[in-house]
């Protein structure tokens, strides 16, 4: 046997082993699991796309009349064809502002939970792995974030703030402060799931192997333990997404998230809250709708990816 | 010198304010491509002299006592990043169950191109080359094809193999083996076996063989140690302990064997079980299974007694070498 021909067969390409897997075609015999992330795929795509598919610019106040306010949707009375759902009571176009605000709402969602995800993995993986007085420290610390709703917490610090620094400046900054409030008040979720999955993981004997080869501890936690703690951490991901941008939407509701000028889904529902009895339902119901379709299509996938991820829940 | 000393080592664990000894005066050598079997019941302390030779006893355990000299090179007082050279690179470990040793997100080839990266300044595709060589080694079929499969698409012996091969990579000049073939089914274990063996051999690699399998321990090693309640009881030769036992452990452990018992009898055991840690007998830690104890053996702690190539800690066989030595000195 010559050692010097050696042929590596070749790795399929990832597109190929991604059409391939398990995952894709759970997905694609799953009816409500395929529904739910077209869906969410649609709705991150004209959120990306926003500034190409909106028809007018929200955030250029040169383009809104305030004799188009309060239009109704095409499909009432007293209509105009140019504004598809209709305009708000400043004058915007809805579908507009409604793919504007979903972006925001996407955006802070997704940051807020990579910073909770960062925070809690970091803080679940020394807990777990090193164990004892760190764990319980760090366990501690997280029993007392949970201890504090996240809304309270948010309305605390983004009320002091808003009222230390002013209006003005927290509206420059309240897509920063939302995110780094909410991401700071959920973290031990993440924190709680990754030690359970480490104190499980860690045990296991190529934990041992790991070791025995010399690998430093950076090493094994990062390289080894956590991509075996990834599934359950996807499944939070999905919910902890939809959570955040309901506590987006709350605190924007309550005057404490997204200014008018830049608004989100949950400041558009609250500004159009004013009117609703005024017969101007759809400056609230619209993006309340979009809201709500939103959040759930992210926690149907987030069940389908749990039976997933998990074998021992296959259901036939 | 020798290639790997061990001096008196001991190995406690605290728990509950209490320290429990889990090994005691463990002394043996090994030479370099020397074969070495520790057998024992389950909790003997076969496992956790392992451990300790890797200086990778973990909280709340320790080693308290005793050195482990490797190459003249104190293992257990080597700081956590000198160690680390050590492990993997000099001496590596073989774990009982293939299926839970090999990390079950990376493919074979990835965890392999890790271990030699970690240890050595290698580019990946030579790395590549030194891990298909080294499944070659193992007779791995098509190794070029297993670098890219994950373990659960292998099987129980092929992942054996694989973890040999790990163990090969960096060229080690000792093997820890935990009971590599326990976890395998019986007509795989006899290869595995096999090709371990033939490769300590062929690389000169020195093998700390743990088992409770004698029939195994005869095939394969030239020293054996019998452990006991986290103690030696009786080391030497492999080819004596198997044919010549002296203590009466020993014996039991070779008479419980199936083959030393006829076709539809009951087969031989030793009565009781071993005594946990916490509530070791007095005098010699094997007395309430013994079934030639003396008043002396409930007492006092016996000795190591040589016994042509064997030391044995029994009193019963000191007293009868001793009765020897009167009766040839009266002749």
């Amino acid at each position: 046997m010559r050692d010097d021909i050696i042929t590596t067969t070749k790795i399929p390409s990832l597109w190929r082993r991604f059409k391939d897997s398990y995952l894709w075609h759970s997905l694609k015999k799953d009816k409500v699991a395929f529904a739910s992330f077209s869906v969410f795929i649609l709705f991150v795509s004209v959120a990306i796309l926003a500034p190409v598919l909106a028809p007018f610019d929200p955030y250029d106040p040169s383009s809104i009349d305030i004799m188009d306010s309060e239009l109704p949707p095409v499909w009432q009375e007293d209509s105009e064809a140019k504004f598809l759902l209709g305009t708000d009571a400043q004058g915007r176009d809805l579908l507009s502002t409604i793919l504007y605000g979903m972006r925001t709402s996407l955006l802070i969602g997704i940051c807020a939970v990579l910073l909770q995800c960062f925070l809690g993995v970091v803080v679940g993986l020394s807990a777990g792995y090193f164990g004892g007085r760190i764990d319980s420290f760090l366990m501690r610390i997280a029993d007392i974030q949970l201890s504090f709703s996240t809304l309270m917490v948010a309305i605390v610090v983004l009320a002091v703030f808003q009222a230390s620094f002013g209006a003005e400046l927290y509206s420059k900054l309240a897509l920063f402060m939302l995110i780094l409030v909410i991401g700071f008040a959920e973290w031990p979720q993440y924190a709680r799931t990754v030690r359970a999955s480490v104190l499980a993981e860690k045990h296991k004997e190529y934990v041992d192997a790991a070791r025995i080869m010399g690998f430093n501890n950076s090493r094994i936690m990062l390289g080894h333990i956590l991509p075996n703690t990834l599934s359950p951490l996807l499944v939070i991901s999905t919910v902890q997404i939809a959570n955040a941008i309901i506590s987006e939407a709350s605190l924007s509701f309550l005057g404490l998230g997204m200014p008018v000028s830049q608004p989100s889904l949950g400041s558009l529902i609250s500004s159009g809250f004013e009117y609703i009895f005024s017969g101007s339902w759809w400056i609230t119901a619209i993006p309340g709708l979009v809201l709500v379709v939103l959040v759930m299509v992210m926690n149907l996938l987030g069940d389908w990816l749990r039976d997933v991820l998990n074998p021992k829940l296959y259901k036939d | 010198m020798s290639f790997l000393e061990v001096k008196n080592l001991e190995v406690s664990f605290n728990l509950h304010s209490k320290s429990l000894k889990a090994l005691q005066n463990i002394s043996f050598n090994l030479e370099r491509g020397e074969r070495l079997g520790i057998v024992g019941e389950s909790g003997a302390g076969k496992s956790v002299a392992a451990f300790a030779i890797l200086n990778l006893i973990s909280r709340p355990g320790k080693i308290t006592a005793g050195e482990v000299l490797l190459d003249g090179e104190d293992l257990s007082k080597l700081s956590s990043q000198e160690m680390r050279k050590i492990r993997g690179n000099k001496v590596s470990m073989i774990f009982q169950d293939p299926m839970m040793t090999l990390n079950p997100v990376f493919t074979i080839g990835a965890q392999m191109i890790e271990c030699l990266k970690a240890h050595r300044k290698i580019s990946k595709s030579n790395a590549t080359k030194i891990a298909i060589q080294k499944l070659k080694q193992v007779q791995i079929p098509s190794p070029e094809m297993r670098m890219n499969q994950y373990p659960h698409e292998l099987s129980g012996g092929m992942k054996q193999r694989i973890i040999i091969a790990i163990a090969l990579l960096m060229d080690p000049a000792l093997i820890i083996a935990d009971e590599p073939t326990t976890a395998l089914d019986v007509t795989i274990q006899a290869e595995i076996m096999e090709l371990l063996l033939d490769l300590c051999e062929s690389n000169n690699v020195a093998l700390i063989l743990i088992t409770h399998d004698l029939g195994v321990v005869s095939q394969v090693t030239q020293k054996t140690i019998v452990m006991y309640a986290g103690r030696i009881i009786e080391q030497g030769p492999t080819n004596e302990i198997i044919n010549d036992a002296q203590h009466p452990y020993t014996q039991g452990l070779i008479n419980a064997l199936p083959q030393q018992t006829l076709p539809g009898e009951k087969l031989n055991q030793i009565r009781g079980s071993m005594p946990s840690l916490q509530d070791i007998p007095s005098g010699c830690s094997f007395n309430p299974r013994c079934d030639f104890v003396l008043d002396l053996c409930t007492q006092k702690r016996p000795e190591f007694t040589q016994s042509g190539g064997c030391s044995v800690a029994c009193h019963m066989v000191k007293a009868m070498k001793d009765a020897e030595k009167g009766h040839s000195a009266h002749e």
